[in-house]
């Protein structure tokens, strides 16, 4: 009896090698941990359970009968962080280099469905040479039925890709159908295909790190949402993410205690906006001034840098913010930020996190490159995106809220549910200048007259009593109070529910 | 009495003359440039009159505005502050002329001691005593030479309109001096228009020490003892103190007296300073005198109990000293720490942009006060001076005034421009300053190569990681303390952490004794850590360790903190024994080479890019124009280099650090 349990310790010892000591001491020697250290950095200490650790592959061909290591490239199971359960699978490089086999895929697919069915996230380390050739179309079946439950999850659970190796070919389209995609800086990359092929077909000469590494895809692809230094980092940064976030779609964000007042007053607030409108204030400053302990998990820092996204408590719940970037192009809306901005209200509403929405956009960009790649449809998105969203929805207006912009950034004709401007704030259909130079057009040529106009239009529409009169603004507040202020409608907030009528699902413009 | 003061000047000082007034039941005026609407001494002030734009020369030195703003707001007198018009006869004539007190010295004495060579021939002759050289014109090379030798090398050759440097040159031999001769009156005559040059000897080891003096219409006149200001930045002070450590009693009661000498014989009223330079053997030489109140003069006040801000106004206002010599003594040590807003990590760069935070120490009466022109959310422009505020402590010895200053220093939060907090708080742990061995050279020779971070001990380190695991425990505490976890099955947090920065790791063992009191074993000691002032979230943690104060900047990073402590900024990682472990895997990444990058120095548009890839450029060419704040700034090589890359063009906008261009 007790030899077959010492058996059993046997055997996991062995499993837990993996691909054994010379391809662990490899894979440190490239700067990463294996596939179970990152669970262990992942995860509450002596929290994980692993499944299917003596799971092996069915294939026959070139010779893979002979070879068969317990668990087949792939650490399955469950676990905590900070007590929450979330599921995990993590695919070990040391085991026929991480490629996915039916039964790979299999293990993945468990924990997908049990994920499913108790609601709690599924958080996938990403490490793997691709499909496993020997196993053929097995193996994209494989990829498939993966696919097909990251569709069948989403918004119901969150899901977060941790891309830490190579995810090339068909293994990037399960991440991309997650919510977030992270990245470890030189050591990750994802792409279709790879620079050998891209050089056969296309004659480009490129390297692995400019196709489809962690810059590439954090600052011009915007494919990852995020980039970290090293496996530690991005590990405990997923933790902290996962602190943010609700295990399922039927839950209210999660609430960590604060010690934060959310009466504070901030009276440096009360200069962030310029004397002279032109001239740009640091929009993050608002942002980590009303959250908790200044503490914002940005996402997709590096991308439309135009349009700040991301995480901040209140009152120690947990609440998505967007907001106008005037540091960069004056804070305007173009195919990046709208895109970057829906995407991120979407995922909001699909998980019942409030949204905040902070405005000073002066406009869309104009011109051919945004006219030619279809700003009409993608500024659409985040016009729609906010028109759908149900949950609790707070806009603070800064200073310029001009003409559809206006409209797109959440204001109260989008169904926000309170609306709020500085007096700074300028709510009208465009700029003086602009405004006047249309409306009077038959005195252009006389500069004394136009510049009458101008001050004139200033006065009467530069403001936000316009607006208020109408009540498109529920109440003027002063920028120290705007913690107070928001706290306080976020908790009036708290028990509203709205429905749309019923539908199968949207037709958002793709 | 005097009823109402306009301040003609800004920032700090106006403030501080502000609260002398308000004291005494005066009312304000102050006078702000379009860059000042918002600032702190117009708060202050009661009423504040515009002036005009942002440039000091379209406003605050400009003497009809001042005049104009006089007769708006009614005042009866005139502060004019440091700076600006403070030593400008015509101001104080102008002044005179509509019958409005100027609260400083008399015309004559600021004409008088307005001339580097007329105030020297002055001091002299009331028996103050001079660097030795030759008060005449020199004739020509070989003529300096004569003179150098009669000095005795080595000998200063200087420009009499000189300043700041230019027109001045350091001979130790007979060629030297026929050479520098000729550089320094072509330098005057190109930079002064003035090619008046004059000798002197050069002091050694030189301290600059500068007397206090007050003195009234009715021909009374004190000193207040001296204030050594030897920590220097190419001639900018940067530290100051009351007394200094070098004087002895008849040093002191000589320069004191040589000083009052000099005042009287220019009729002098209201406060100046005797500045002096000091050699190595206490012998003592007049450098100028300053016809006005002095930035440093709060160690004085600290050390004397006396006001000198209500002291010029009531000697403006005609009244008699109530102060004899006899009234004057030396309470205990002060200090005074300037904080300017340029980035000792950039080599002092003068640094724009808003206080996104700016919390001093609580000022503590006669022991911590902060003179101070600024505000959290106010807004620091390129117009002015960048010393934003004067950090001064006391103490009852020269040693706790120092102690008092390292606290006050590290409670001092000041976030979003670059500032020299840091560097202040590396020169008091630095052991020479400590030891008062300083000289005016003191910043040169010890930070040759710049500012890099102050070094911290073994010692100073293990309580700063003994902080960070005490802290770090009560945050994943919290963290574990979420809803929606799952019952019975929480994150147990444990108390064995392992703290790393730089090379150094310590292990440590944290146990809760309860009121936010820790227990953190290090090693062979233990150290009671004190967290109940800190709530996860503060950005200033004033932390006790074993009963003694330890205030630390904290900003939370990954897996810890990045904390910041006397001058040091460590980023500190605070992991399970098993984590760290791991930790230890992780490749050390080499931050990337930007010796060949032109970085943008500061957030802005680029206007134009003036060369192209491939071009050579030569040191010192133009390679791009960047639009901040409205200014035009021209980036140029440092070096001869090929420009390989250009990653921006007109219209792009950057960020601090954005690489504009590589080289090859």
């Amino acid at each position: 009896m007790i030899s077959i349990l010492e058996q059993l310790e046997e055997r996991r010892a062995q499993a837990r090698l993996g691909g054994g000591q010379r391809r662990i001491d490899a894979q440190h020697a490239k700067g990463k941990l294996t596939a179970r250290e990152r669970i262990e950095v992942l995860l509450d200490d002596g929290s994980f359970e692993e499944y299917d650790m003596f799971k092996t592959h069915r294939c026959t061909d070139f010779g893979m009968d002979e070879q068969h290591i317990p668990g087949d490239g792939v650490v399955t199971g469950w676990g905590t962080i900070n007590g929450r359960q979330v599921y995990v699978f993590s695919q070990d490089f040391t085991v026929f280099g991480g490629s996915l086999s039916e039964t790979h895929a299999e293990k993945i697919c468990k924990i997908q469905d049990m994920a499913l069915k108790v609601g709690a996230p599924v958080i996938g380390l990403n490490d793997s040479g691709g499909a496993r050739i020997q196993e053929g179309v097995a193996s994209l079946a494989g990829y498939a039925d993966v696919f097909q439950r990251n569709i069948e999850a989403s918004g119901v659970i969150p899901q977060i890709s941790v891309i830490m190796g190579p995810c090339a070919g068909g293994a990037v389209y399960s991440p991309a159908m997650t919510d977030f995609i992270f990245m470890v800086k030189d050591t990750s990359y994802m792409f279709v295909t790879g620079p050998d092929v891209v050089k056969t077909v296309t004659n480009e000469t490129v390297t692995a790190e400019e196709l489809g590494g962690a810059k590439t895809h954090t600052s011009k692809s915007s494919v990852a949402d995020g980039a970290f230094e090293n496996d530690m980092e991005a590990l405990a940064e997923v933790r902290r993410l996962i602190d943010f976030l609700p295990l399922n779609n039927r839950e209210k964000a999660p609430i960590r205690p604060s010690f934060d007042d959310a009466n504070r007053i901030d009276d440096s607030l009360d200069t962030l906006v310029p004397a002279n409108a032109n001239t740009p204030y640091d929009m993050k400053e608002l942002i980590l001034k009303i959250a908790d302990e200044h503490d914002f998990y940005e996402i997709q820092a590096d991308y439309a840098k135009n349009m700040l996204t991301g995480f901040i408590r209140i009152e120690g719940q947990t609440v998505g913010v967007y907001a106008n970037q005037p540091m960069v192009l004056a804070g305007c809306l173009d195919i990046d930020s709208s895109r970057k901005a829906a995407r991120f209200v979407r995922f909001c509403d699909c998980f019942e996190i409030p949204i905040l929405c902070l405005v000073d956009v002066p406009g869309f960009l104009p011109g051919t490159a945004q006219e030619y790649n279809g700003i009409i449809k993608h500024g659409a998105k985040l016009l729609y995106a906010v028109g759908e969203a149900t949950v609790p929805k707070v806009t603070v207006i800064t200073r310029k809220a001009y003409g559809g912009a206006y409209d797109v950034m959440q204001s109260k004709h989008m169904k926000a549910d309170v609306n709020y401007a500085w007096p700074t704030a300028e709510i009208a259909v465009m700029g003086a200048k602009g405004a006047t130079e249309i409306l009077y057009r038959s005195e252009l040529g006389d500069p004394d007259k136009i510049a009458a106009r101008t001050a004139a239009y200033e006065e009467r529409f530069a403001n936000p009593f316009v607006a208020a009169e109408k009540g498109f603004i529920d109440e003027v507040i002063m920028p120290h109070s705007t913690r107070r202020r928001v706290a306080r409608a976020f908790a009036a907030l708290k028990n509203k529910r709205e429905e749309r009528p019923w539908k199968k699902h949207d037709n958002i413009p793709l | 009495m005097i009823q109402k003061i306009l301040i003609a000047n800004r920032g700090e000082i106006a403030c501080r003359v502000i609260k002398s007034a308000r004291k005494m039941g005066i009312k304000t005026v102050a006078v702000y440039s379009d860059a000042d609407a918002h600032a702190l001494h117009v708060r202050m002030a009661d009423e504040a009159i515009h002036i005009g734009p942002a440039p000091a020369n379209q406003s605050y030195i400009v003497i009809d505005k001042i005049m104009e703003a006089v007769r708006q707001s009614g005042a009866d007198a005139v502060h004019p502050g440091y700076g600006f018009l403070s030593e400008r006869a015509e101001f104080a004539q102008a002044l005179a002329k509509e019958g409005v007190a100027f609260i400083g010295p008399p015309t004559g004495a600021i004409e008088a001691m307005g001339d580097k060579i007329t105030s020297k021939k002055l001091a002299a002759e009331a028996g103050v005593s001079t660097v030795p050289g030759y008060m005449g014109l020199i004739d020509d090379a070989e003529h300096a030479v004569k003179i150098a030798n009669e000095i005795g090398y080595p000998v200063m050759i200087k420009a009499s309109a000189g300043g700041g440097g230019k027109g001045m040159r350091i001979a130790w031999t007979d060629d030297e001096a026929r050479e520098g001769f000729a550089l320094s009156k072509s330098e005057a005559a190109n930079s002064f228009g003035d090619d008046r040059i004059f000798i002197e000897k050069f002091v050694t080891q030189p301290r600059h020490i500068e007397i206090q003096v007050l003195g009234d219409q009715h021909g009374n006149c004190i000193y207040l003892n001296e204030r050594e200001c030897s920590i220097q930045r190419r001639n900018q002070k940067v530290i100051e103190e009351a007394p200094s450590p070098f004087l002895d009693e008849a040093t002191r009661k000589a320069m004191g007296e040589q000083s009052v000498a000099l005042a009287k014989a220019v009729d002098y009223c209201s406060a100046g300073t005797v500045e002096f330079i000091v050699d190595g053997d206490r012998n003592f030489y007049f450098l100028e005198m300053n016809t006005r109140l002095q930035v440093e003069h709060p160690v004085t006040e600290l050390i004397t109990g006396v006001d000198l801000v209500e002291q010029m106004i009531r000697v403006a206002a005609g009244e008699e000293l109530s102060l004899k010599q006899e009234d004057i003594g030396i309470n205990g040590w002060a200090i005074e720490s300037r904080l300017y807003a340029e980035d000792p990590f950039r080599n002092f760069l003068p640094s724009i942009g808003r206080l996104t935070r700016y919390r001093p120490p609580a000022e503590v009466d006669q022991k911590v006060r902060n003179d101070t022109g600024v505000f959290e959310g106010g807004e620091i422009s390129m117009y002015y001076d960048p010393m934003i505020a004067k950090l001064c402590t006391w103490g009852p010895d020269r040693g706790q005034a120092i102690e008092e200053m390292r606290l006050a220093l590290d409670m001092f939060e000041v976030e979003g421009i670059g500032h020299n907090l840091p560097f202040l708080s590396a020169v008091m742990d630095h052991p020479r300053f400590v030891s008062g061995e300083i000289t005016t050279a003191f910043i040169a020779e010890e930070y040759p190569d710049g500012f890099e971070g102050a070094p911290l001990s073994v010692a100073q380190e293990t309580r700063l990681a003994a902080v960070a695991a005490a802290a770090n425990l009560v945050e994943a505490r919290r963290a574990a303390q979420i809803s929606g976890a799952m019952a019975g099955r929480g994150n147990v947090v444990g108390g064995d952490w392992v703290v790393t920065m730089g090379d150094s790791r310590f292990e440590a063992v944290v146990a809760d004794r309860g009121d936010w009191l820790f227990a953190v074993t290090i090693g062979e000691e233990t150290f009671t850590i004190d967290l109940e002032s800190w709530c996860p979230g503060d950005l200033l943690i004033h932390a006790g360790v074993d009963g003694t104060p330890m205030p630390i900047k904290v900003a939370p990073a990954t897996d810890g903190y990045t904390m910041r402590y006397r001058g040091a900024s460590r980023r500190v990682f605070v992991r399970t024994p098993r984590h760290a472990e791991l930790a230890e895997l992780m490749p050390e990444k080499v931050p990337a080479d930007t010796s060949k990058m032109l970085l943008c120095p500061m957030p802005g548009l680029v206007v134009n890019i003036a060369v192209a890839e491939g071009e050579e450029v030569q040191e010192g060419q133009a390679l791009c124009t960047v639009e901040a704040m409205k200014m035009e700034n021209v980036l140029r090589a440092e070096k001869k280099g090929v420009v390989s890359k250009i990653n921006a063009e007109a219209g792009t906008s950057l960020a601090v650090d954005d690489v504009i261009m590589e080289f090859e």
